[in-house]
């Protein structure tokens, strides 16, 4: 990182050494009190099957665990744009890139192989 | 390029500029001081999101594998919500006791801090228990990660995580005693930062884990 934000090295031993912000005890609560409320909802949907269709009650505890990662992200984590001049940022964008075509490569390819490449019954009878 | 014709352009240019000065106009040539520990935030957020990528890569392992029970246990047979809640909700208290262990830090409480850090980890030693409970009732019942594609994936992935935690705990210890060595020296704050993200983001790793393996499964 360049210099130039910092033209004397010890202004910055006066104002905060990490460059990240830190949570105070309102943000913790909130973060805790959310999380509490995303964990309890997805749990009681499925073990009270208050949805009856299975597709929508996985796409509602996937959208919950999305808004629960972003809040553990934002009130425990602190993550914001600024921290380390938003490298942090970066990298975060990066990591969710390289696991979302990780994860969707991996289960389409596989997901294809299984149903596509199945030795079906009438197969084998032609085989030598 | 022969050695001569080196020398031509390097002497054509001489009288502009050397190239050592060329050179100190685009770089920075000093080596210019970082305070201790300055980069350290940013090294470990980067290890962590190369953690993410296991954790990814363990996922992944679980999607592709989750359905092949070779005829036999599967997700219904097998896990119990209500366990699998109760150690949500260790974490989650331990991921709070932790914020509370930093805001007391902050304010120079040794004490307190190693107070906070301790009931961390007594939640997280629950949760420990809690899965380690899980998976000995689950190779009792025969349903060990040798049993099918989809044991082995889950155990894979649970496990880890499960490692993780161990290890935090075993930092979380040292950092107790070091703590009482050293009190909050400005290098002890940094290893609890650190120690603070990975903390957290093991919590972020288990709302995957609840989700995808265990409430996805018993749908």
């Amino acid at each position: 990182m360049s210099d130039h934000a910092h033209p004397n090295p010890h202004a910055k031993d006066h104002h905060d050494e990490h460059g990240g912000s830190h949570g105070s005890m309102r943000d913790y609560v909130i973060g805790f009190l959310l999380s509490v409320i995303l964990t309890a909802i997805p749990f009681w949907l499925v073990m009270t099957h208050a949805i009856a269709d299975k597709g929508t009650t996985a796409i509602v505890i996937m959208a919950f665990a999305i808004v629960q990662i972003v809040v553990h992200m934002i009130y425990f984590l602190h993550m914001n744009t600024k921290s380390e001049g938003g490298w942090t940022v970066m990298a975060l964008i990066f990591t969710i890139i390289i696991v979302v075509i990780a994860l969707s490569g991996s289960l389409w390819v596989m997901h294809h192989l299984n149903t596509n490449m199945m030795p079906m019954v009438h197969d084998m009878g032609q085989l030598p | 390029m022969t050695a001569s014709t080196m020398d031509t352009m390097t002497n054509a240019t001489a009288h502009v500029a050397s190239p050592e000065q060329r050179t100190a106009a685009f770089y920075e040539l000093e080596p210019h001081h970082h305070p201790e520990g300055a980069s350290t935030m940013l090294g470990f957020w980067i290890y962590l999101m190369s953690d993410c990528l296991i954790f990814a890569m363990l996922f992944a392992a679980y999607g592709v594998l989750g359905g092949n029970f070779a005829a036999g246990p599967g997700p219904k047979d097998l896990f119990e919500l209500p366990l699998i809640a109760l150690n949500t909700a260790m974490l989650l208290f331990s991921s709070i006791t932790y914020g509370f262990a930093m805001l007391v830090m902050e304010k120079g409480n040794v004490r307190a801090t190693q107070a906070w850090l301790l009931v961390t980890a007594v939640f997280g030693a629950c949760f420990l228990a809690i899965e380690l409970y899980e998976f000995s009732h689950l190779i009792h019942e025969g349903a060990g990660p040798w049993r099918s594609g989809f044991l082995t994936a889950f155990f894979s992935l649970v496990g880890t995580h499960g490692l993780h935690v161990t290890f935090g705990l075993v930092w979380l210890f040292t950092l107790v005693i070091q703590l009482s060595q050293k009190g909050l020296t400005q290098a002890n704050k940094r290893r609890l930062q650190c120690l603070s993200l990975f903390w957290h983001f093991l919590d972020v790793i288990w709302i995957g884990v609840f989700t995808f393996v265990y409430l996805m499964g018993m749908i």
